[in-house]
C-alpha cells in the first residue's frame, strides 16, 4: 500500500496493477459500484441500529400502544399479531419488509402513520435548511478565498478567531442572543417562525424567517470559511497558478477563473459530511423559534416518549445523511477525477 | 525545541490553558469560598436583578443565586464533557487501532459500522436514549462516550495503517509479539500525537453536547443543573430582558469550548499532526 512512490493518489486500474490484477475495464464505473456498494451496507446497519433501539423500548411496541391500563392477554395477543413474539432475526425481517413498503409504525399520539407525520413536516426542515445553507456558502466561499490570500496576517488571524468562537456557540445560545438583540431590544424582527402549513404559507412570511435561518447559517459559516481557506491555500501554491499570474493574468481573475473552481471541490465534498450537523442544528432552532418542521416533531415525541416517531424521524436523517454523503463524493469524482480512487 | 516551548508559542493556547484552569478553579474551589444553596428554592427572593440582596448575578425564577448555580451547574458540564470525551478517545483508539491493525474483512465491517454511526446525529441517538433511560450524570457519560467515539476511531485507523507497516512493527512480529501486545504497545503509543489532539477537540464536543440536551430538557433532573439546563431555564425570561439568566452560562460555555478549541490547536502544532480543524 505504501509502495507506490507517486505521490498523486493512484487511481483504482494503477492500484489494481500494482497488486497484480488484470486492469478493470472501467475504473470509473467500479469505483461507482464500490461506493454505491457501501452506501447500501452502511444504511442496512442503520437499520440494525434503530431495530435493535426498538428492542431496548421499555414494556416493548405493546405497552406503548395499548397504554399502561392494558392487560397481560392484551399484550400477549397484540404481540402475536404484530409478530413480536418470533425470534429475533424474523422480526427484523418483517421490520426490515415494513420499512422497504414505506411504512414506519403508527405514532402513539398524533393520530397518524409516522411516514405521514414525516412527509408533512421534513420540506420546512429541508427549507430551513438550504436556506441556512445557501447564505452559508455565499458568506463562506468569499471569505475563506479572502483569509488565503491574506494568510497569516492580521485579518486572517481574526477571522479564523471569530470562526472559532462562532464554531464553538451552540446554536440555541446563539438563537437567543438574536431573539434577544433583534426582537428584545431593536424590536425590529419577530421571534417566532412562520406557522403556516404548506411551504408557500412559510415563505409568505418572510421576516419570520430570518432569525431561524440566520442562526442556522452561522455555525456553517465557521465551519466552510475553514474549510475554504485550507483548500483555497492548497491550491494557491500550485503551479498553474502561477502559470496563470505569469501570461498577465489580473489577480481577481485568477481567483474567480482559475482558485475559486479548483478549491470548491474538497468544500463540496464537506457538505455531505455537514448534514447530521445542520439536522442537529434544525432540531434546536425549531424547537427554539417554533417553526413545525422535522425537529419539532423529533423534540415533541422526545417530550412524549412517541418511540415510533423518533426512531422513524433517526432513519429517515440517517439514509438522508449517508445518501448526501453519496452524493458529494460522485460530484466530487466528476469535477475531480483524481478523487475516484482515493476512498476506503 | 522543548514541548512547553513551542506550545507556549502559540497565544491563544496559551489563553485557552489560562481560561481551562481558571473554570475549573471555579467550578472546585469557588462553591467552597462563596456557598450557596442550590438545592431549596426560595421564591421570596426569586427573580432578582443582579448586585441586589447580595446575588452579585442576581437569581433565577425559583430563588437559586445564579453565580453559584453557575458554579454547581459547571461542575456537571466539565466533568460529564471531559470523562465522556476521554471515554469517547480511549474507544475511538482502540476501535481504530484494531480495525487499522488487522484489516482486511475485519477492518471493513468495523469501518462501515463507524460510517452508520456517523450517518445518525449523535444529538438524536442521545434524545431516543435519554428518552429510554432516565439520565443521571454517569449515564450521560457513557452514552455521550459510546455515541462520539467515530472520529477518533477514523483518525487513528489512518494512522495504525501506515505504523504497522514499520520496520518496528515486523520486528516485534518476528520475535513473537502477540497481536495484543502489538496494538497496545506499539500501534497505540505512536498514534497519541493524534490521539491526544483529537481528546481535546472531543471534549470540547462532548460539552457542547451536554449542553444540547440538557437545554432540550432531556438532562439531568432538577435541582441538579447544568450550563445548558441553566439557559433552558432562562428561555422562558427571554421576553422579561433577564439578561443574567442567559449571558453566564451561555458565556461560559463558549469560553470553555473557545478555550479547548485553541489548546487543541496549539496541541497539533507541538505534535505536527495534521487532522480535524475545529
Amino acid at each position: 500500500m505504501s509502495s507506490i512512490p507517486d505521490s498523486l493518489p493512484a487511481t483504482v486500474a494503477q492500484q489494481a496493477a500494482v497488486a497484480g490484477k488484470r486492469p478493470r475495464r472501467n475504473p470509473y464505473l467500479f469505483f461507482l459500484l464500490r461506493r454505491i456498494g457501501q452506501a447500501l451496507i452502511v444504511i442496512f446497519v442503520v437499520t440494525v441500529v434503530v431495530f435493535a433501539l426498538l428492542q431496548m423500548l421499555p414494556g416493548g411496541p405493546a405497552r406503548g400502544v395499548l397504554g399502561v391500563q392494558a392487560t397481560a392477554e392484551q399484550i400477549a395477543q397484540f404481540n402475536h399479531e404484530q409478530g413480536y413474539d418470533r425470534p429475533v432475526w424474523e422480526q427484523y425481517i418483517l421490520f426490515l419488509g415494513r420499512l422497504l413498503a414505506g411504512d414506519l409504525g403508527q405514532s402513539y399520539l398524533l393520530n397518524m402513520s409516522v411516514t405521514d407525520a414525516i412527509t408533512q413536516r421534513l420540506p420546512k426542515t429541508l427549507l430551513l435548511t438550504g436556506l441556512s445553507l445557501v447564505i452559508a456558502l455565499v458568506i463562506a466561499i468569499p471569505v475563506g478565498i479572502f483569509q488565503a490570500v491574506r494568510r497569516n496576517k492580521g485579518a486572517d488571524y481574526t477571522l479564523s478567531t471569530i470562526a472559532i468562537v462562532a464554531y464553538s456557540t451552540p446554536s440555541f445560545f446563539l438563537g437567543m442572543l438574536l431573539i434577544m438583540i433583534f426582537s428584545q431590544n431593536l424590536g425590529i424582527l419577530p421571534a417566532n417562525a412562520p406557522q403556516g402549513e404548506t411551504i408557500a404559507a412559510v415563505l409568505a412570511e418572510p421576516q419570520r424567517l430570518i432569525l431561524p435561518v440566520l442562526t442556522g447559517a452561522i455555525p456553517l459559516v465557521a465551519n466552510f470559511s475553514r474549510y475554504m481557506r485550507s483548500s483555497a491555500l492548497d491550491n494557491l501554491s500550485e503551479d498553474y497558478i502561477r502559470t496563470a499570474r505569469s501570461k498577465g493574468t489580473p489577480f481577481r481573475r485568477v481567483l474567480s477563473r482559475h482558485l475559486l473552481r479548483n478549491s470548491l471541490t474538497p468544500v463540496v465534498a464537506m457538505l455531505g459530511y455537514q448534514l447530521p450537523v445542520m439536522f442537529g442544528g434544525a432540531l434546536v432552532i425549531e424547537q427554539l423559534f417554533n417553526y413545525p418542521g422535522m425537529g419539532l416533531l423529533f423534540w415533541s415525541a422526545a417530550q412524549s416518549s412517541d418511540f415510533p416517531v423518533l426512531l422513524g424521524c433517526v432513519l429517515v436523517i440517517s439514509i438522508a445523511t449517508v445518501v448526501g454523503s453519496l452524493l458529494a463524493d460522485i460530484i466530487q469524482s466528476v469535477l475531480d477525477p483524481r478523487t475516484r480512487g482515493g476512498i476506503a | 525545541m522543548s514541548f512547553m516551548k513551542r506550545f507556549s508559542q502559540n497565544r491563544l493556547a496559551v489563553i485557552g490553558l489560562a481560561i481551562l484552569v481558571i473554570a475549573i478553579l471555579f467550578v472546585t474551589i469557588g462553591p467552597l469560598v462563596y456557598p450557596t444553596d442550590q438545592i431549596r428554592t426560595v421564591l421570596e427572593s426569586a427573580d432578582l436583578k443582579p448586585g441586589v440582596e447580595g446575588h452579585p448575578l442576581g437569581t433565577d425564577s425559583l430563588g437559586y443565586d445564579v453565580l453559584g448555580r453557575l458554579m454547581v451547574g459547571g461542575r456537571t458540564s466539565l466533568l460529564v464533557g471531559i470523562l465522556a470525551g476521554l471515554l469517547a478517545t480511549v474507544i475511538g483508539t482502540l476501535w481504530g487501532a484494531i480495525a487499522g491493525y488487522v484489516g482486511g474483512i475485519v477492518d471493513a465491517v468495523m469501518m462501515r459500522i463507524v460510517d452508520a454511526g456517523i450517518a445518525i446525529p449523535a444529538i438524536f441517538l442521545l434524545l431516543v436514549l435519554s428518552s429510554i433511560v432516565q439520565p443521571s450524570e454517569w449515564i450521560m457519560i457513557l452514552v455521550i462516550g459510546f455515541v462520539s467515539w467515530l472520529v477518533p476511531a477514523r483518525l487513528v485507523r489512518a494512522e495504525s495503517l501506515s505504523v504497522k507497516t514499520r520496520d518496528y512493527v515486523v520486528a516485534a512480529r518476528a520475535m513473537g509479539g502477540s497481536h495484543t501486545r502489538i496494538v497496545v504497545q506499539h500501534i497505540v503509543p505512536n498514534t497519541i500525537g493524534t490521539v491526544v489532539v483529537n481528546a481535546t477537540f472531543q471534549v470540547a464536543d462532548a460539552i457542547l453536547l451536554v449542553a444540547y440536551v440538557s437545554f432540550l430538557g432531556m438532562g439531568l433532573q432538577p435541582p441538579a443543573t447544568d450550563w445548558g439546563a441553566m439557559l433552558s431555564d432562562g428561555l422562558g425570561l427571554v421576553y422579561q430582558n433577564a439578561w443574567w439568566l442567559i449571558l453566564p452560562p451561555g458565556i461560559a460555555i463558549v469560553l470553555v469550548v473557545c478555550a479547548l478549541n485553541f489548546v487543541g490547536d496549539g496541541l497539533r502544532d507541538v505534535f505536527d499532526v495534521k487532522g480535524k480543524t475545529a
